[in-house]
């Protein structure tokens, strides 16, 4: 391994696995992240553009195969454009310098003479060489790295936004989802899920489903019950009918929604310390507790997940919309018993995806059930409620704040505990049982509790637990639930959505309780000069300090997510009459170098808004026994007239490494929501989301 | 038991054998070929899958072909093409009007069917008539500007 090239590159190192010429100049570049309508694979194909000093257009991003990718891992976190993003530049450094090596070589002179410029290489009077005319004289089948190449960069010019490469098929209607995907002959098949974990198949009306039109086939394998047909719709009419006259056990039981944070109390624990300066409460002029909490949340992607699959020969092929296809593969392997070697995986764009939802599933079901039916494409493809009902949701959480404050207005000691289930469910997590569909055919009552990743990874329930503020003692600790009554795993920014609102919130209750502004209060804390300066930026911006309008409220809030990663401060305007309702939302984000601008504006926006859908909305509803927000009116999310508008302003950083901004507005949102609620009509609202009800309880607590 | 049955589709008329009440969502994307018309729901609650029928928006998931008759079926195929675009998919280019564009075609077809009712729109009418579809990324702002900017644009 050579030293210094990007971790991405360096367990990837061979070029022509990144970068494959053609003779007509253009390239394919191959990467490991997916498109998870993030548009990170325009960036990534910008950077490489860029560094090949190319036109747009003349690199193509292929999508990602366990056979033919590198393997970047999981697309998540809001890392790919810091780590795939160099690995790109550096792969494509190389490769540019390769060629310049050759037009060196068939002009006879030494490469410092050639001169590299409009996508041509020329030695001083001699002909120009373009990529394509060298195409033969390079060989990229070598390992990045050689010393002797001194890679330089080229000079990066301003920050521009090519335009995304996908979405001329999404807006001209051309084919490009997995969803759109068929093969000859192809089966549909439809999974019958149980009420609920833990409730098993006692009988199922096979033998009268087996004649029904269309069918071919039903896969019954413990509690996994599925059907296959020749058209969808004949598939889905099968399905009901095995779901109707299917008897199942009761479920494990789920806990008392209404009293979530009690349920969250009562349970056994894996308490971790975060952090431990050995704060101290009670001797300074103010010392507060408050306790804040979040629902369970679902991903709620527009499409249900979908999943095709062909088993032949002893090979698997898999077509899914995963985050993280060689994970995948590895799982799927060992749940069906064959070779890593013998199965690939090919991602394919599905809808949006915010975390692990059911991807990974409904391409394991795709798999299990091709298994029974050699030779055959199976399409798999949830139903709307199975997504709602099924997929691993965002952990309900609660964060316990104290804090004191001395004489001087500032925070002296901190003390943070946040507790709820784990942040990761993925493929892989336990040894065992955590693909949904091999959970129920091996019959087993519960799925493994998610774990947390580690702190490299960016944590996950301390996520952002600690705060960036200057106080002098902070203890922090996580306490993760050893049961998993309801699946949860990673839904976009893990445990900062609670972590960052609770923080967030209490600075704005210590600010009021000592008589200071919010934004002063906030800057008094903060050293980070880049934090400020979006704080600055933001107040600015959105006229902080200025007088509000009748029944309008104001709120503002800050964090840099992950602790390292993109700084973000966020105003909200409110107004709260019967519902909440957020009419703007101004944000300013330092995300280092900006690889897209509008890329990031498109991720900003789009974060902030569904962040909104969050606070205000949503929370996945359950009874004793079963999940019951099962379609979009049980579980309501954001509509257009009701988004509000978003205001975007980039620091400019254009010397600091580009990092994500994916997930950097999750947090702040629902803290400056909050604050503007209490602006607006002097209440504390410090449960998620804010719905009528909560308000009104929020109310009759005070 | 599959029927003939007969569908105009984008100005052409096309032919299925299938059984009456498959869904119009199924036949356009399964046995036509036209996929821009998305599955999301199936319960008429997320506009996915929204087509226009005689000009009217209408959720194609939950409309089985026999309701059909001589109707004329506009998908997202017969709206426009890279070479001849529609106002809307120009705007909604030059806008980048969309994350991850599952939500999208039902969306133009909305915003078509609305345009050719209201061709000098508020924002908030805009806002109310996309109201019929969700959006889970988040790009509703994207969406109402970009369609204001059709609008504008072909006033
Ligand atoms: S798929 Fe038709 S409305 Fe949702
Ligand atoms: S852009 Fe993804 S659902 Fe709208």
């Amino acid at each position: 391994m050579t030293t210094g090239l990007p971790p991405s590159l360096a367990a990837n190192p061979r070029l022509s696995t990144w970068l494959a010429p053609h003779p007509d100049g253009t390239f394919d570049l191959r990467v490991g992240k997916v498109e998870l309508g993030q548009g990170i694979v325009t960036a990534l194909t910008q950077i490489a553009t860029q560094e090949l000093g190319l036109r747009a257009g003349a690199v193509r991003p292929v999508a990602a195969n366990t056979e033919i990718s590198p393997d970047e891992g999981v697309t998540a976190g809001s890392l790919s454009v810091t780590f795939s993003g160099a690995a790109v530049r550096r792969a494509s450094a190389e490769v540019r310098l390769l060629f310049l090596r050759a037009a060196a070589a068939r002009s006879g002179v030494s490469p410092d003479e050639i001169t590299f410029s409009d996508g041509t290489f020329a030695a001083p009077g001699g002909r120009p060489y373009g990529y394509g005319d060298l195409v033969d004289n390079v060989d990229l089948d070598i390992e990045a790295g050689d010393e002797a190449l001194a890679v330089a960069f080229l000079p990066i010019g301003e920050a521009t936004s090519m335009s995304r490469v996908d979405l001329p098929d999404k807006i001209f209607g051309r084919p490009r989802f997995i969803h759109d995907l068929t093969f000859d002959e192809m089966l549909h098949a439809r999974i019958v899920r149980p009420p609920g974990m833990g409730a098993h198949l006692l009988g199922a009306p096979v033998d009268e489903v087996a004649g029904l039109p269309g069918v071919e086939h039903i896969v019954r394998d413990h509690d996994f019950l599925a059907v296959l047909a020749t058209r969808e719709g004949l598939a889905d009419r099968a399905a009901a009918r095995l779901a109707a006259g299917a008897t199942w056990t009761d479920t494990e039981p789920l806990p008392d929604s209404s009293r979530l944070p009690d349920w969250i109390r009562s349970q056994e624990t894996e308490s971790s310390p975060i952090r431990k300066d050995g704060a101290v409460h009670g001797t300074g002029s103010t010392t507060m507790s408050r306790t804040y909490s979040k629902p369970f949340v679902a991903h709620g992607s527009i499409a249900p997940s979908c999943g095709i699959a062909r088993f032949a020969g002893g090979r698997l092929e898999v077509w899914s919309h995963s985050q993280g296809i060689f994970p995948l593969r590895a799982a799927t392997a060992r749940a069906l018993g064959l070779e890593v070697e013998d199965v690939i995986v090919q991602h394919v764009e599905g809808a949006g995806c915010y975390g692990h939802n059911s991807a990974d599933d409904a391409a394991f079901d795709a798999a299990l059930i091709a298994t029974h039916v050699p030779g055959r494409h199976v399409r798999v493809q949830w139903s709307r409620a199975d997504e709602l009902r099924w997929e691993p949701f965002g952990p309900a959480m609660i964060g316990d704040v104290t804090a004191t404050v001395g004489d001087n207005g500032r925070v002296s000691d901190w003390t943070y505990d946040a507790s709820g289930n784990g942040h990761t469910a993925r493929p892989g997590y336990a040894p065992a049982h955590g693909l949904l569909s091999d959970a129920h055919r091996a019959g087993v009552d519960r799925v493994p509790p998610a774990i947390d990743p580690p702190p490299a990874r960016g944590y996950g329930s301390a996520r952002n637990a600690e705060p960036t503020y200057d106080f002098a003692r902070m203890d922090i600790t996580t306490h993760r639930l050893l049961a998993m009554p309801i699946r949860s795993s990673a839904l976009r920014s893990l445990g900062a959505h609670l972590n960052v609102f609770a923080l967030e919130s209490f600075m704005d209750e210590i600010a009021e309780a000592t008589g200071q502004d919010p934004l002063a209060f906030r800057l008094a804390h903060l050293t980070d000069p880049r934090a400020r300066d979006v704080l600055t930026t933001v107040a600015e911006a959105a006229g902080w300090g200025s007088p509000t309008a009748e029944g309008v409220g104001r709120g503002i809030s800050y964090s840099r997510y992950k602790n390292r990663g993109s700084y973000c401060a966020v105003i909200a305007e409110v107004e709260a009459e019967e519902a909440v309702h957020v009419t703007r939302l101004t944000i300013a984000v330092d995300v280092g170098r900006v690889v897209n601008d509008d890329g990031v504006r498109n991720q900003i926006e789009g974060g902030a808004i569904q962040s909104t859908s969050w606070s205000l909305l949503e929370q996945v509803a359950f009874d004793r026994s079963r999940i019951t927000s099962t379609d979009w009116e049980a579980y309501p999310i954001l509509r257009f007239s009701d988004a509000p508008r978003v205001d975007v302003h980039i620091v400019s950083r254009p010397d600091e490494p580009p990092l994500g901004a994916g997930e950097a507005t999750q947090g702040p949102v629902p803290g400056a929501i909050a604050n503007a609620i209490h602006d607006a009509i002097g209440v504390r609202v410090r449960n998620l989301p804010f719905t009528p009800a909560n308000v009104v309880a929020a109310i009759d607590e005070a | 038991m599959p029927e003939t049955t007969q569908l105009n589709v984008n100005g052409r008329t096309r032919e299925v054998e299938v059984p009456p009440e498959t869904s119009v969502l199924e036949v356009l994307r399964n046995d036509l070929g036209l996929t821009s018309p998305k599955f999301g729901c199936g319960l008429g609650l997320c506009g996915a899958c929204t087509v226009l029928l005689d000009g009217r928006p209408t959720y194609a998931c939950d409309t089985p072909i026999e309701y059909v008759g001589t109707a004329e079926i506009e998908t997202l195929e017969g709206l426009g093409t890279e070479d001849a675009p529609h106002p809307l998919q120009t705007a909604f280019l030059d806008l980048q009007a969309g994350q991850c564009g599952y939500c999208v075609s039902g969306i133009l077809m909305n915003a078509a069917a609305f345009l050719r009712a209201n061709p000098r729109p508020t924002r908030d009418e805009v806002a109310a008539a996309l109201d019929r579809n969700l959006c889970r990324c988040g790009t509703q702002q994207r969406f109402i500007d970009a369609v204001l900017l059709a609008a504008e644009r072909s006033g």
